[in-house]
């Protein structure tokens, strides 16, 4: 980056003045010293649920959905102990809450979170209280190419990418990430549940609940180096993502186990199932031990050997980010 | 993608201004958001001389910023690789490089940032700086979104490490910015603030646009760029100067994100192929500011590339992700020069203080004053026929005859 500046002074003083001065008209100074956020402890043992159903596809292609929303229930009520799936999403959110449901279509129809889960999840919000519903990803055409349909304003369930509402003015910023975050995030939602897929991917080794927060931001381009490590897990800990999203549920109906990002149907096998949990560090070690299990059946190396371990879950549990239990012992895997 | 690009006023920076001072309207917009400063603002806004520079066509969708990119090889599966920087992005289908700006669409490569400006100011040459090269005229300064580097310091983040439709741009053809360097009594082109080594192909195509004018060009870059677009680039600019970030592969890796190897051979290509080329370190306290990166580059450079390359450090301002640290004292950059004349480099200035007498050029020779400054502005120039006019001592540069 060159020295030359195009003005950078009288700008970073406006914004800088602008930042103060709404500060100071919307909640004083005390309001904008403030803003310090605490997080939740790690707890102990994290819990995470797979469920599966051997008979969820009516095509090869398509999902039953009523299958769908039975294998969506018991995972939430296997989560959280509960007789009922709606107390279990009542668990989750809070009436009156505008949440967030971020999918992943940046491959198109054929492995992205399928909007036959999405209907579900919506279904189940709804029935939980929720009227407002954003379904979001990086870009329109990314959620119409996975066949969301955009819907940018109105009440009820909207769906619209990144470019719609663009990103924050000011930087977030952790680790070794500096980032603006999508406006959908911080100014739309009040919480967010994460959908990811679960996916090998040629750079980071896996992408599946960590590494899908890349949507949020608006540079994922910088962080592909070093095998996504530590950027993976520095972009979960900028504070509004750290602070809104709450679950992942991850669409493993179809999981692809090399040549991701990209769909490439002949890596991809049908394994019928969701993974949810509130830690998704839990979430991604399982996931990622699924993706190499699948990968020595068929007689691939391991992610190890290609170079491309995703050493950024381990590093998302580590004492500076605490972001989930990636120790096994500490993951208690619940089968339905 | 739906961006809708609009008609825009940008602002011709009177040369003599400050960088302090200068703002485009992409900046106005964004402070005049802000309620309590929008008034001080439009005032401020209009006090200035406001010229049209580009007439954007209302456009749909960026079709019209997109070619086909130059330097990759595709690969099985709809894979590319990049060749443009030493980075070597390997890229998937519907992915981009590092750079953000140059992305795979089925297994074929694009750039998204051809004729895609998103700030042009008149600048004094001098605020590139470029200091042996025509002084005291202006330069027609551009910048695309995207850099394949990511400097902790960088002063543009906000356009150098964004997507390009994360920005407001214009449509500015090359044959468009010929025209307008032209008009405007600009003699050189200037490819500025962000990074053009990734708006290559759109650099490439406006140089040999601005050289059927008669108008030259100048690059200003990091110079993390692969050897081959590097030879290709240096037949078709007229200088380049260089952002040596550090002197250290550990700099470049934790605070550049880069190499630092692949920009000192391409220093050493570009001074073989006779391009004007000058150097910038910007000295950034606790993290390039040792006195054997200053000795280590100084020898570097002499070497490598001769005593008649100049080089420039120049002061660190907190910015982006380093706004920790203080700006750099100038008796670092008084170290620094001490120590680079030392070694026996001609032509070592002191950049970002206005009034320093490192400013200044001297003769090697007869050490007098042979190009007056302070801050962008440039006073007597002393030199005739390339030679200072009291010892006959020849300047190295490209000087107005």
């Amino acid at each position: 980056m060159p020295t030359d500046t195009y003005g950078q002074t009288r700008r970073t003083f406006l914004r800088r003045g602008g930042a103060v001065c709404s500060a100071l008209l919307t909640g004083g100074v005390q309001g904008w010293l403030g803003s310090q956020v605490t997080f939740a402890a790690v707890p102990p043992q994290s819990r995470l649920v797979i469920s599966r159903d051997p008979n969820l596809r009516s095509t090869p292609t398509s999902l039953d959905s009523s299958r769908l929303v039975n294998c969506l229930d018991r995972a939430m009520q296997a989560l959280h102990d509960c007789d009922s799936p709606l107390e279990a999403w009542r668990k989750v959110v809070r009436p009156g809450e505008v949440v967030g449901l971020k999918v992943n279509c940046l491959a198109g129809r054929g492995n992205c979170t399928r909007p036959e889960l999405v209907n579900a999840v919506c279904e189940r919000l709804q029935q939980a209280g929720i009227k407002d519903i954003v379904i979001w990803d990086r870009l329109n055409s990314d959620l119409e190419s996975a066949h969301f349909k955009i819907v940018e304003r109105g009440s009820g369930i909207r769906c619209f990418g990144n470019d719609v509402l663009g990103f924050d003015e000011d930087l977030a910023v952790f680790g070794n990430v500096g980032s603006l975050v999508a406006k959908t995030l911080t100014q739309v939602c009040d919480a967010v549940i994460n959908l990811p897929v679960l996916k090998d991917h040629g750079i980071a080794g896996v992408t599946i609940a960590l590494k899908s927060m890349f949507g949020a931001i608006h540079n994922p381009n910088k962080y592909h180096v070093n095998v996504c490590d530590p950027y993976v897990a520095d972009v979960n800990m900028l504070p509004p993502i750290r602070r809104k999203v709450r679950l992942h549920i991850c669409d493993a109906t179809t999981a692809q186990y090399e040549g991701g990002p990209s769909f490439m149907p002949h890596w991809t096998w049908p394994y019928n199932g969701l993974l949810v949990s509130r830690d998704p560090v839990a979430l991604d070690y399982t996931g990622w031990q699924i993706i190499e299990k699948k990968r020595a059946e068929v007689g691939m190396k391991s992610l190890l050997e290609m170079k491309r371990e995703p050493t950024y879950i381990s590093t998302a549990a580590d004492a500076q980010h605490k972001l989930g239990n990636y120790d096994p012992d500490f993951i208690k895997v619940v089968e339905v | 993608m739906a961006t809708k690009y609009d008609l825009r006023l940008l602002e011709a920076e009177p040369p003599a201004e400050s960088a302090g001072l200068a703002w485009d309207r992409r900046s106005f917009l964004k402070a005049a958001s802000l309620p309590c400063l929008a008034a001080c603002a439009a005032a401020a806004m209009g006090g200035r001389n406001a010229v049209p520079l580009f007439a954007a066509p209302l456009a749909e969708d960026d079709s019209q910023f997109v070619k086909e990119a130059r330097f990759y090889d595709k690969q099985p599966y709809r894979k590319i690789k990049c060749k443009l920087c030493p980075r070597g992005c390997a890229i998937d289908d519907r992915e981009r490089g590092y750079c953000g700006v140059r992305e795979n669409r089925g297994g074929t490569y694009y750039t998204l940032v051809h004729s895609r400006v998103v700030t042009a100011h008149i600048d004094p040459i001098e605020k590139k700086p470029l200091f042996h090269f025509l002084p005291g005229t202006v330069a027609f300064s551009i910048a695309a979104a995207g850099c394949n580097v990511n400097c902790k310091m960088c002063q543009n983040w906000d356009i150098s490490q964004v997507r390009p439709e994360q920005v407001r741009s214009n449509y500015a053809p090359p044959e468009r910015v010929a025209v307008l360097a032209q008009q405007n009594n600009c003699p050189t082109v200037a490819y500025t603030y962000s990074e053009p080594v990734v708006f290559y192909e759109y650099v490439a195509d406006t140089a040999e646009a601005a050289h059927r004018l008669g108008v030259k060009s100048v690059v200003i870059t990091g110079g993390y760029i692969q050897q081959e677009p590097l030879e290709k680039l240096c037949r078709q600019v007229d200088a380049i100067k260089v952002d040596l970030k550090g002197y250290s592969e550990k700099f470049y890796k934790e605070v550049v994100n880069g190499e630092l190897k692949p920009v000192l051979d391409g220093l050493v290509t570009i001074r073989k192929h006779g391009v004007w080329n000058e150097i910038v370190y910007l000295v950034i306290p606790t993290l390039n500011d040792s006195e054997s990166e200053f000795e280590g580059l100084a020898k570097w450079v002499k070497s490598e590339l001769g005593p008649d390359v100049p080089v420039h450090f120049t002061r660190f301002h907190p910015e982006y992700l380093l706004k920790n640290l203080p700006p750099t004292p100038v008796e670092t950059l008084e170290r620094a020069k001490a120590i680079a004349d030392a070694e026996g480099l001609h032509y070592v200035y002191i950049g970002n203080v206005p009034g320093h007498p490192a400013e200044n050029t001297y003769c090697p020779k007869c050490r007098k004053i042979v190009v007056e400054r302070t801050g962008y502005t440039v006073g007597t120039v002393h030199i005739h026929n390339n030679k200072c006019q009291y010892c006959q001592q020849p300047i190295p540069g490209v000087w107005r005859s």
